[in-house]
């Protein structure tokens, strides 16, 4: 373990490459199906195979979806897109070549707002947005000699979006990653899925002595499958290159691959034997022109960005910060949310209901909120019902909340008076329990009127039980309070 | 007694009932057993004519038969045509069958005109003379021992022998004008864009074109209109719309006409090739034609700057071809590396791995600038010039090729004295302009000799119409 005043000498550069994998249903450059999960080898055409005399045709939805995400970043959205060849051979790349934008990528610039876990916020800034196809799948099965491609993946559209070496913290890449997932799912552009693939993230990693101008060497380091491994490597990374240094060892560029079951990085190859991809201009595609009005049309079609939500969380609603952020984590709750608080004015009683009740119910059958039971009118009606006093928030969320689960037809007033819970606030029919539970703890209440005042919780307690939760607490408290006073 | 030398005298037979199809098409396949020797075919589709041929009299007999019927055409080895086999003459495609048609054979299809088989050629269209072919080189019926130029030599040789009405070929620097000059005919590489490349196997993409031999103008013309025009598959083919070249080709007007300086003197040019495109000026001057020379310095600058973007282009183009998907697949490969390396060595011949390394070399990350960059720079400059001159005259005209067909064998050994017939081709190539060969008499040898003449880009009616006037005028 290096000591933390020779860390701190260092300061971590980190920039990172997402792959987004978009979800058209047809492929970048052909009209085969996207589906994952097929048999091998179903979803293609002689062009996904490259067979002779085929030529790629652009997909306009994956360019549309490109514009969505560099207008959600604020990137400058290129109007005459060339796309490049980047050769090599692989046999997953039927081609020969990847299909991508080298020179001129759809998306220039842009930003990404992040917020660190004590609350910093700050912006990573993106060097570009581009278009590209993806590669098919090589498989080794056991057993088998040969190894196996299925071509169904290939050509599926991916954006790579490639920020600025503009992370200081393995923290900073963690957020950013997930604000990356964030912006994907609530333009719908990507199911946002690392563990699948459907995101996919290189990190490139250096250290300098803090305050240098100059960045020292990157490393890139591939083959993490979860925004923990990212923060693992890029750790890991920090750790083994200031070694390194401190040692007069000089860092070489490399490309490294992260093993997660030690959390540590090795070498896959180095800079000398990198392939040269010879990228030059795809002659077998007219340049996509992206007009004024196509232009309008998606700013037009964007939806609300978490951000926006966040801010008229906070600001309209007057919820914290903290709120917004959990309520913002995804699109459907957020939308949810947003819905409900149309429906009622305690906005920060329907903020708690869809922290705690709701994403507990979601989180523990791994539910997504469309199939969520209780729509938002419901849900208003039930905190409506806390409002009013009819029933306690403990009594809402353990008795009538489980049945509206259940029970879809059935009001929570209904079901509050079914169950025999509407809370009692009348003083004459609690007035009686109040009484009694004096009479039946004589040594208690001379504790308490002796100065422990500290009793009123347990005879608070005894008055609940005996009305079977319905007491209305307030009115509880207040003949307990006037009995033993007096 | 050879029949059917214009797809007019098909019509006219057709129409007056002294033919059908059928006969049309077993006449044709007579004269190729009977030329076989010349190794124009690489595989006739006897039942599939034959059957064409039946269909075509049907919808005749009812009335509804298009435009083509009772043409035959020949399809150079390189457009593919669904389940038929196509190779682009290459080892590397034995055996491929293609899964779909390619635009511009479709075209004509659907205007029933009748495909008899594809034909031999460079492989993947690299080559000047024929030699470059798994199926063996194509004989010019002018002169067997010589060569019928390349890449499309077995497209030119069926036409040149009748054994099809006409032929397609591509040219991407020359290889349909060049084996039309070698073999007396008609033959044009329309401007770049003009014919959907959906199913032409790709040699250098930003160049290759689909052409059409033929005797005369008329046909040519006819093929052309058919296939050209927009279409879903090819995202750069243009959208202009197509008029009907065959039925414009009337010409009165006065023509201004450029002949470039560079081209006549060159010392490559064979003597009668010259007089004989003089002899063409002049005759032109005298009709009362304006008729200028012209310099055009950047002449010497054309063959490199083809040469380093279309094996550029070619490199990548060729690199589908692996051992992994389709085609050859070399037996002795014993891993990923070796199947790649034995597949590619054993799979491509000579020339293709020569321009596949010369592209790769250009494209490399410490030679781009130097090549390719500077290339494309230079293929600008040639474009812009060419455009220029052609708003200021209606026509180039210089030589199709510096000689006349030439033995085989001549410059097997010298790739780059084989790369100098593409002299007077590439500009076009270069520039994405129209150009067509024309038959311009013939040398002591009894060689014929080509005349080139070009129109700016998407000018085929008007070049077509001249081309048509300038063989009416008969100089050689």
């Amino acid at each position: 373990m290096l000591s933390a005043e020779i860390k701190d000498k260092y300061e971590l550069v980190v920039g990172l490459e997402v792959h987004a994998q978009l979800l058209t249903q047809s492929k970048m450059y052909t009209a085969d199906s996207t589906e994952y999960g097929n048999l091998p080898n179903t979803q293609l055409s002689v062009i996904t195979l490259g067979h002779p005399g085929t030529l790629p045709k652009v997909n306009r939805k994956a360019v549309e979806f490109a514009m969505k995400m560099g207008l959600a970043c604020n990137s400058q959205i290129t109007r005459r897109n060339i796309f490049a060849r980047k050769n090599y051979f692989y046999p997953d790349l039927p081609k020969g070549y990847q299909l991508t934008q080298d020179k001129g990528p759809i998306c220039v610039g842009g930003e990404v707002p992040i917020a660190l876990s004590d609350g910093t916020k700050r912006s990573i800034a993106l060097t570009r947005i581009h278009m590209e196809e993806d590669a098919g799948k090589s498989m080794h099965l056991a057993g088998e000699v040969d190894t196996l491609v299925d071509f169904n993946r290939a050509g599926v559209p991916l954006i790579e979006i490639v920020s600025e070496p503009d992370m200081r913290a393995s923290e900073e890449a963690y957020a950013y990653l997930v604000e990356i997932k964030k912006l994907v799912r609530y333009l719908d552009i990507c199911d946002g899925n690392m563990e699948e693939g459907s995101l996919r993230c290189d990190a490139n990693i250096s250290v300098r002595i803090r305050g240098a101008a100059e960045y020292g060497k990157k490393v890139e380091v591939k083959n993490m499958n979860s925004f923990r491994n990212v923060a693992r490597a890029i750790e890991h990374e920090f750790e083994r290159q200031i070694e390194l240094i401190e040692k007069g060892v000089e860092i070489i560029s490399e490309t490294r691959t992260f093993d997660a079951t030690t959390g540590t990085t090795s070498s896959m190859r180095t800079k000398e034997d990198l392939n040269d991809y010879r990228y030059f201009p795809e002659p077998d595609l007219s340049p996509v022109i992206i007009s004024e009005e196509w232009l309008e049309s998606i700013k037009a079609s964007m939806p609300s960005l978490p951000r926006e939500l966040h801010q008229r969380f906070v600001h309209e609603f007057g919820l914290p910060e903290y709120d917004a952020g959990v309520l913002t984590d995804s699109k459907e709750i957020a939308l949810y949310f947003e819905e409900l608080c149309s429906l009622t004015r305690n906005y920060k009683a329907a903020s708690n209901w869809v922290m705690g009740p709701v994403k507990s119910y979601l989180n523990e059958l791994t539910l997504h909120i469309s199939d969520f039971p209780i729509p938002p009118k419901r849900l208003a009606d039930l905190i409506a019902l806390v409002d009013e006093g009819k029933v306690s928030f403990s009594v809402a969320s353990q008795n009538v909340y489980p049945v509206m689960l259940e029970s879809k037809d059935s009001s929570p007033l209904e079901i509050a008076q079914s169950l025999n819970l509407i809370q009692q606030s009348d003083e004459g029919s609690i007035l009686p329990l109040v009484e009694s539970v004096l009479a039946e703890n004589p040594g208690k209440v001379a504790e308490y009127r002796s100065g422990k005042k500290g009793l009123m919780g347990m005879f608070m307690g005894q008055v609940m039980k005996k009305s079977l939760g319905k007491a209305d607490p307030k009115v509880a408290t207040k003949l307990l309070t006037d009995l033993l006073e007096n | 007694m050879e029949k059917f030398l214009s797809f007019d005298d098909i019509r006219k037979s057709l129409e007056n009932r002294e033919t059908d199809c059928k006969a049309i098409v077993n006449y044709y396949l007579n004269n190729i057993q009977t030329k076989a020797h010349l190794n124009a075919f690489v595989e006739v589709y006897k039942d599939s004519a034959l059957e064409q041929a039946a269909k075509v009299d049907e919808k005749r007999a009812s009335g509804k038969a298009g435009k083509l019927a009772g043409m035959v055409i020949g399809i150079k080895d390189v457009l593919v045509y669904k389940d038929h086999e196509a190779n682009a003459s290459s080892k590397i495609l034995k055996g491929f069958i293609s899964q779909f048609t390619a635009s511009a054979v479709q075209r004509l299809i659907d205007e029933d005109a009748i495909i008899i088989g594809r034909l031999n050629c460079d492989e993947f269209g690299m080559g000047s003379s024929n030699e470059n072919s798994v199926h063996g080189k194509v004989l010019n019926a002018a002169d067997e021992s010589r060569v019928p130029g390349g890449s499309s030599g077995g497209s030119a040789v069926a036409v040149q022998a009748n054994l099809c009405t006409v032929s397609l070929g591509t040219d991407t620097g020359g290889s349909v004008r060049q084996p039309a000059a070698f073999t007396g005919l008609v033959g044009i590489k329309p401007t770049y864009s003009r014919v959907s490349r959906w199913g032409l196997i790709a040699y250098a993409s930003s160049f290759d074109t689909i052409g059409v031999f033929s005797r005369n103008v008329k046909d040519n013309a006819l093929v052309l209109e058919t296939m050209a025009g927009s279409d879903n598959y090819d995202s750069t083919v243009s959208k202009k719309p197509v008029p009907n070249y065959s039925e414009l080709l009337h010409f009165d007007k006065r023509a201004k006409v450029a002949y470039l300086k560079e081209t006549l003197e060159s010392s490559a040019l064979q003597q009668e090739i010259k007089e004989n495109t003089i002899a063409v000026l002049e005759k032109l001057k005298q009709e009362g034609h304006e008729v200028e020379e012209v310099n055009f310095p950047l002449m010497k600058y054309g063959l490199p700057t083809y040469y380093i973007l279309t094996t550029a282009e070619a490199s990548s183009n060729l690199s589908r071809f692996d051992g992994v998907k389709f085609g050859y697949r070399s037996p002795n490969a014993h891993n990923l590396e070796s199947m790649y390396k034995k597949t590619r060595s054993e799979g491509f011949g000579e020339e293709v791995k020569r321009r596949i390394m010369l592209g790769t070399f250009v494209l490399s990350a410490s030679y781009y600038d130097a090549y390719f960059t500077k290339a494309q720079k230079v293929r600008r400059l040639i474009k812009e010039f060419t455009e220029n001159l052609l708003t200021k005259y209606d026509y180039i005209i210089m030589p199709t090729t510096p000689s006349t067909a030439f033995k085989f064998g001549e410059h097997s050994n010298d790739p780059v004295a084989m790369y100098l017939e593409d002299l007077f081709t590439v500009q076009a190539s270069v520039s994405g302009v129209p150009a067509i060969s024309l038959p311009n008499g013939r040398d002591k040898k009894g060689l014929p000799i080509g005349i080139q003449v070009v129109a700016n880009s998407f000018k085929e009616a008007e070049l077509y119409a001249f081309a048509n006037y300038l063989m009416g005028l008969n100089v050689n």
